[in-house]
């Protein structure tokens, strides 16, 4: 397994994603909601960022503007340089639900076959990438499975399996193992790290949970909700390589407690 | 008298081997043995009640008169068949939903369609079928053609309803997975949301089976060159060939069936992934 010396990762700093001054504001019956105001955020090459708050404060909907599923109000965001939608039309990144989401009429293969299909690729090329994405994942040999026959986990990592099939930089994942228990959970987070060291991905991560954020993360963007901002942006000290243990030892402790410190501050404002 | 309790005899054997059947291990097989045996036995306690009782065949005619009926008539079946059920109502049947299919994709492109036509279509599925044959009798002619209107007509709506609800089931999610793809329309169309329709299209196809070739059968009583399933009926009933009407009634049961069935099987196969068909 290959692996990544650290600073050759963060010496270019080179910046994937930035925003600047994000607002959007739904219209909705009861009068306009704030899902995000004056957003600013940088995220380099090959960072893993977590965004982790209360319900509400717009972390998910930050990673929709990204991937040009909801249009901001005001200020700007880049993708890869471009606007969100030259970014999806160039399909710079993955995307990754809070459900799996894979389309039961067609078999697990079929279904990670789907987006290159879209993008005109060749059958041998599509095969080709369908089995390197499902030994990534550990899924070899549930190709031929239909996703019905699968357990959630395995599920959720066949749709991960796919937002890998078309190899783009970018891996924007909202809650993906929400719905999952925490045993599968913790094993999937060890996987995702993996993937994350062998793929070099830049990874943009939303989460309800504090341990998942700190133990797979470089950057965690703590936001409050009620207009919908980033109150502290926390960089780990954590080594990139990190076995599930970590989660014991004081520094990943001290930086959880950064995290649950400035989520109280957030919710005192709201 | 000794024939109805012979029937009565034939009852009690039926429901002793049904009961039996029920018991033995589940099994596919076991659904057919008993719709069988409840068959069988249905015909021969009619067979044994109607002569028993000595009902006058006009009322109704035992099983075995409209076997003799059926068999010695097959021609003229077979081409009441031919007439009413693949010109009338298969090419009715074939018109009508693909009709309605492209409708409901106009319909799903655009809005102001959506507003105009679906309270057309609601209006048309209004119409009594029984006011507006002879009227398509009139336009049409009286081949089959004028049928094969009467059949678009009936189903024409329980298809573009059920087609139209089908396009809206994909979840927001799976479509939301298409845009970050960058899919075009027609891609999003023939990779997400027919297939996740497919299950509505196909009860809409189901429905329209048994309603074409009743549409067909009763457009045929307002008007018809002497062949067809309608004609025969009517005009049999009324010379009191109640036999040769019976016969052509268990034609149109075995066709609409095996129609309704090949529709069925063809769902079966085209929506295997769906809750309700997974084994």
């Amino acid at each position: 397994m290959a692996r990544n010396d650290p600073d050759s990762n963060r010496a270019p700093a080179e910046t994937v994603i930035s925003a600047s001054n994000l607002s959007l504001t739904f219209e909705t019956n009861d009068g306009p909601v704030h899902a995000l105001k004056d957003v600013d955020l940088t995220i380099n090459r090959g960072e893993f960022v977590s965004f982790i708050g209360p319900s509400g404060c717009g972390k998910t909907t930050f990673l929709r503007v990204l991937a040009d599923l909801e249009q901001p109000t005001g200020g700007s965001v880049s993708v890869n340089g471009m606007t969100p939608r030259e970014a999806r039309m160039k399909r710079a990144y993955g995307f990754v639900f809070q459900a799996a989401g894979l389309y039961p009429w067609r078999t697990i293969a079929g279904n990670i076959k789907l987006p290159l299909e879209i993008m005109g690729l060749s059958k041998s090329e599509q095969n080709e990438r369908v089995q390197k994405v499902l030994e990534l994942v550990h899924l070899d040999g549930f190709g031929k499975k239909f996703p019905w026959q699968l357990s959630g986990g395995m599920q959720q990592r066949a749709s991960i399996a796919r937002a890998l099939g078309f190899d783009a930089d970018i891996l924007l994942m909202d809650e993906p193992f929400g719905a999952l228990d925490e045993i599968v959970r913790d094993h999937l987070n060890e996987q995702l790290l993996e993937l994350w060291a062998k793929t070099n991905k830049t990874i943009g991560f939303v989460t309800h949970s504090i341990p998942e954020a700190v133990y797979l993360s470089t950057k965690i963007v703590v936001m409050s909700p009620r207009p919908g901002r980033v109150r502290e942006v926390i960089e780990s000290s954590l080594p990139r390589e990190r076995p599930l243990d970590i989660r014991e030892s004081a520094e990943f402790l001290a930086i959880a407690h950064r995290v649950r410190e400035g989520l109280r501050g957030g919710h005192d404002d709201g | 008298m000794m024939l109805v309790l012979a029937a009565l005899g034939v009852w009690a054997i039926g429901w002793g081997v049904n009961i039996w059947v029920s018991h033995q291990k589940p099994g596919r097989w076991q659904s057919v043995v008993s719709a069988t045996v409840f068959g069988v036995t249905a015909v021969i306690m009619w067979q044994l009640v109607v002569t028993g009782l000595e009902v006058s065949p006009v009322i109704l005619p035992p099983p075995s008169m409209i076997f003799t009926a059926f068999v010695s008539s097959t021609d003229i079946l077979w081409a009441d068949f031919i007439q009413t059920f693949v010109k009338g109502a298969l090419s009715g049947y074939v018109i009508g939903c693909s009709a309605a299919f492209l409708t409901a994709l106009a319909i799903d492109r655009s809005n102001f369609l959506k507003r105009g036509l679906l309270p057309i279509g609601n209006f048309v599925a209004a119409l009594p079928i029984i006011g507006m044959a002879p009227i398509l009798v009139m336009w049409f002619g009286f081949d089959w053609q004028s049928k094969a209107a009467v059949v678009v007509v009936m189903i024409f709506f329980p298809v573009l309803v059920n087609t139209v609800q089908g396009l809206d089931a994909a979840g927001k999610m799976q479509r939301d997975l298409m845009h970050t793809y960058a899919a075009g329309y027609w891609q999003s169309l023939f990779k997400l949301r027919l297939p996740a329709a497919a299950p509505f299209i196909f009860n809409g196809l189901k429905i329209a089976s048994t309603l074409a070739l009743i549409g067909a059968i009763v457009a045929e009583f307002f008007g018809s060159p002497i062949v067809g399933m309608g004609f025969r009926i009517s005009t049999g009933a009324g010379r009191l060939e109640l036999d040769l009407v019976w016969a052509e009634i268990v034609v149109a049961a075995i066709a609409g069936s095996a129609f309704y069935g090949i529709v069925a099987l063809i769902e079966r196969k085209a929506t295997f992934w769906h809750p309700s068909q997974r084994k």
